[in-house]
């Protein structure tokens, strides 16, 4: 059984959802704390869940960023295994700079917590593999910093390298290219704003997200 | 021992959410301003002082309080010796 690495920090809040979605795919999930380390041996896959990780202070995602777990974290992705940050965990994956880009406040200066509409741009040949380019999906958002932002140059970058996973079809946070998701260059470590995990079963409203493990 | 004072900025208006929502609040109330931008303000007390102190500073603002990507930032010394 493939075992998952789950890491929470002080004020992740979405460990249990995704502890469950995990197991729900014949995975063993393994709760690590942001004080942890770990041997890269240890899990074949490392997921970063949401919620407001330190309190969101200095910048969302910038202190456990800089937390000892994410010391391994980053010697895992440096070896190319799959890495995935959920909405915090996406914030702190691009802090720590694992990911291109940063995510600032919604446009609209308002947190948002609605279903949105996706389109796979750049398909993953793990997260979601089951997705096409041009395959249309939902999934629930949650956040009041979801507005994908990256310098102009380094925008023009991620789009060239093909390293956009997933649009909106409509843009709800003001996002630059409509972005809600993105992947680094060796295509390893992968984040997106949409949470997966509260789309896996049909009682939670759809199941577009079952299949992204 | 030194103070060091980083200011932190938003890198272009664009970013600055907030700066807007107080620029709109002023000029509701007929208090009209060019621009507002909103940051953040950081003390740092060192052990260092001098030009080794300023560079620690300038790393720590470089390494962890700023995101180059979309702020930037500025650092004074406040004092050079703080007396105990």
């Amino acid at each position: 059984m493939k075992k998952v690495g789950v890491i929470r920090f002080p004020g992740t809040n979405c460990d249990r959802d995704v502890f469950d979605w995990v197991s729900g795919h014949n995975q063993k999930p393994e709760f690590l704390w942001h004080l942890d380390q770990f041997h890269s041996t240890d899990y074949e896959m490392i997921v970063l869940p949401g919620g407001f990780s330190y309190g969101d202070y200095l910048r969302s995602g910038a202190l456990a960023a800089r937390s000892p777990v994410m010391k391994s974290v980053r010697e895992f992705a440096e070896l190319g295994r799959p890495v995935l940050g959920i909405c915090n965990g996406f914030q702190i994956l691009c802090e720590a700079e694992l990911l291109p880009g940063a995510l600032v406040k919604n446009e609209h200066q308002k947190f948002i917590d609605e279903w949105a509409g996706l389109q796979i741009e750049n398909p993953h040949s793990h997260f979601g593999a089951r997705y096409e380019s041009g395959n249309r999906l939902r999934l629930p958002i949650a956040h009041g910093d979801g507005r994908f932002y990256a310098p102009a140059k380094e925008l023009k970058k991620i789009e060239d390298q093909g390293l956009v996973w997933l649009r909106y079809q409509n843009n709800p946070n003001g996002s630059l290219n409509n972005i809600a998701g993105v992947m680094n260059q060796q295509k390893n470590v992968v984040g997106l704003m949409p949470h997966p995990e509260r789309a896996s079963h049909f009682w939670m409203g759809g199941i577009d997200g079952k299949d992204f493990l | 021992m030194a103070r060091y004072a980083i200011q932190i900025l938003p890198r272009e208006v664009i970013l600055d959410t907030q700066g807007r929502a107080v620029e709109q609040t002023l000029k509701l109330q007929n208090l009209t301003v060019q621009s507002c931008l909103v940051g953040k303000y950081i003390e740092l007390d060192l052990g260092e002082s001098g030009a080794e102190g300023f560079q620690k500073a300038k790393s720590i603002a470089e390494k962890v309080l700023c995101n180059p990507l979309i702020e930037r930032f500025t650092v004074q010394t406040l004092n050079d010796e703080v007396k105990l």
